[in-house]
């Protein structure tokens, strides 16, 4: 009798609905009261939420999907976030001064403000949208396959997509931003509780850690190195880099950047948020006991719940999956909200000329519905592996990195012309190399050559093309 | 000269490191040897950065640092 999981992951579903729809009658209740709450309570908030955003179900099916397919590889998410923890010491303080300084809100308004021009705002707010949709689409396949998982079988790939793009459209719009905060407490325990347990229950057995790597290490050498598939050292420290750059990169990450209450909960920050990326080896360890548990999957995605529907009872398994649901609704739905407000504040604003705020909302609202849609036609034609999507999305925002560090740093090595030609160029690289499937080339993530040659662009048509006016560097 | 030199001190361990790291064996902690190399560079990054701000002037003035300031 499997009734027991599926009514968890169901309940499950209900209550996030039901908080989100608590958040939006109770309006007040928002993370500015939170943080003004006590003198640590504004650092711990801003971990909480900022965790909480990282924590996705990338972490959870995509990196056991990972170890259990690609095996050596999956280290690169371990070094990426100390990478950009270790970056956002200096990167974060000097974006946060200057959007607190002209009362930015947005990303596009960054680079708005900092070049003077509309058109740059409204083509970062475009690819933003572009790199949000696969990332939305990992977290969208996610719950689609704990739903069909969880039903062991009664409930196909295709409705149990549609029904995970109803959820999160549905919970965005009963809940709007208000909703996300309570959800994402929940959530982080509940997916620390599980990742744990899991982590710990699965390779113990298989026979323990030791025993566990020894023998998969005798059954496919080399599969816990670097190197295969293609993906040996170049491609490691490419993807690292890239990754660890991009991080701050994403519309809604470096948004939230704006909202801390001072610069210094950055360099505070940048201390313990590595150490919490650790939590990810538990994931790494179940996903590689699935090798051994459930071996022969096709898609690697199911490692998790595989393993798990096979060494638990069904409520367990309920429970993880309920767990898993909600890693995918708490950024899923912030990540829909961010595309359907980027649409409607960034690019349908500033086109529109003089429109009320309501109009601004409602074409929100009504986006947020079609961008639903559109992820979810990619979703139900796609196999990808959750990490690839996200690497995909990563190609993405990592092109506005160039531009950002520049403007911060040398404001007068780039132009307005310059920003525009180098995010051109590295976001139809990268276009180009994802339609004609290629991740890598001569060993290195293809991200990272778009990143390389979008810099060059950048510094060699802004010493061209400068600002008719040159400003004043901000940080100078 | 500034002690925000010290997080090149990671990101050296992390980039160049892995090349002599990338292997299996010994099995430390239970990890495959690259899986704890990498785990051990993000406790050391977690410490490196808790000693760069320590030592960061930045971070010692009272109130919040002037706009003013280079931030490197």
């Amino acid at each position: 009798m499997h009734t027991s999981s599926i009514v968890i992951i169901f309940a499950t579903i209900l209550v996030a609905l039901i908080l989100g729809l608590l958040a939006q009658r109770r309006k007040q209740m928002n993370l500015e009261q939170w943080s003004v709450g006590g003198r640590g309570f504004g650092i711990l908030l801003v971990f909480l939420l900022m965790a909480g955003e990282i924590y996705t179900t990338f972490t959870f099916l995509g990196a056991s999907g990972w170890a259990y397919g690609t095996g050596g590889p999956t280290v690169y998410i371990l070094a990426y976030g100390a990478v950009a923890y270790l970056f956002s010491y200096f990167l974060l303080p000097p974006i946060w001064r200057y959007a607190k300084e002209h009362k930015l809100i947005s990303q596009s308004d960054f680079f708005n403000q900092m070049f003077d021009s509309k058109w740059l705002g409204i083509l970062v707010a475009v690819v933003g949208v572009v790199a949000i949709v696969p990332y939305l689409q990992s977290q969208m396949t996610g719950l689609g396959l704990i739903v069909a998982t969880a039903s062991y079988g009664a409930i196909n790939q295709a409705t149990a997509i549609a029904i995970a793009m109803l959820v999160l459209a549905f919970y965005v719009t009963i809940s709007g931003i208000h909703g996300t905060a309570w959800t994402a407490v929940l959530k982080d325990i509940m997916i620390l509780l599980v990742v744990v347990v899991v982590g710990i229950a699965l390779p113990a057995h298989v026979g323990g850690l030791h025993a566990m790597f020894t023998k998969i290490n005798a059954e496919k050498p080399g599969f816990l190195t670097l190197g295969a598939h293609g993906m040996g050292i170049p491609w490691f420290m490419s993807t690292v880099a890239l990754t660890g750059l991009g991080f701050y990169m994403w519309p809604h990450a470096f948004g939230a950047v704006y909202s801390a209450k001072n610069e210094r909960v950055f360099r505070r920050n940048a201390i313990f948020l590595p150490l919490y990326q650790l939590i990810l080896l538990f994931v790494f360890f179940a996903g590689f006991a699935a090798i051994l548990i459930v071996p022969g999957l096709k898609n690697s995605n199911l490692a998790l719940l595989a393993a798990v529907q096979k060494v638990f009872p069904a409520w367990v398994a309920g429970i993880i999956g309920g767990a898993g649901v909600l890693t995918a609704i708490v950024p899923g739905s912030l990540m829909l909200m961010c595309a359907g407000t980027l649409i409607a504040e960034n690019i349908y604003r500033p086109l529109a000329g003089h429109v009320s705020d309501q109009k601004v909302q409602t074409v929100a609202r009504v986006f947020v519905w079609i961008v639903a849609a559109v992820t979810f036609i990619f979703s139900i034609h796609s196999n990808a592996a959750i990490v690839t999507l996200l690497l995909m999305g990563y190609n993405f925002v990592s092109q506005f990195f160039p531009t950002v560090v520049l403007s911060l740093f040398a404001r007068n090595a780039v132009s307005k012309a310059g920003a525009f030609s180098g995010i051109l160029v590295g976001v139809a690289l990268v276009v180009y190399f994802t339609l004609t499937k290629q991740s890598l080339l001569w060993g290195v993530n293809t991200g990272f050559w778009a990143l390389l040659v979008n810099f060059v662009v950048v510094l060699a048509v802004s010493a061209v093309a400068r600002d008719v006016e040159t400003e004043q560097s901000v940080t100078a | 000269m500034s002690i925000r030199w010290l997080t090149l001190v990671p990101l050296i361990g992390i980039f160049v490191g892995v090349i002599f790291a990338n292997r299996v064996t010994p099995i430390v902690l239970g990890m495959p040897f690259l899986f704890f190399y990498v785990v051990l560079w993000v406790v050391l990054t977690s410490v490196c950065m808790a000693v760069v701000y320590k030592f960061d002037p930045t971070n010692q003035e009272g109130g919040e640092p002037p706009c003013t300031r280079h931030p490197s």
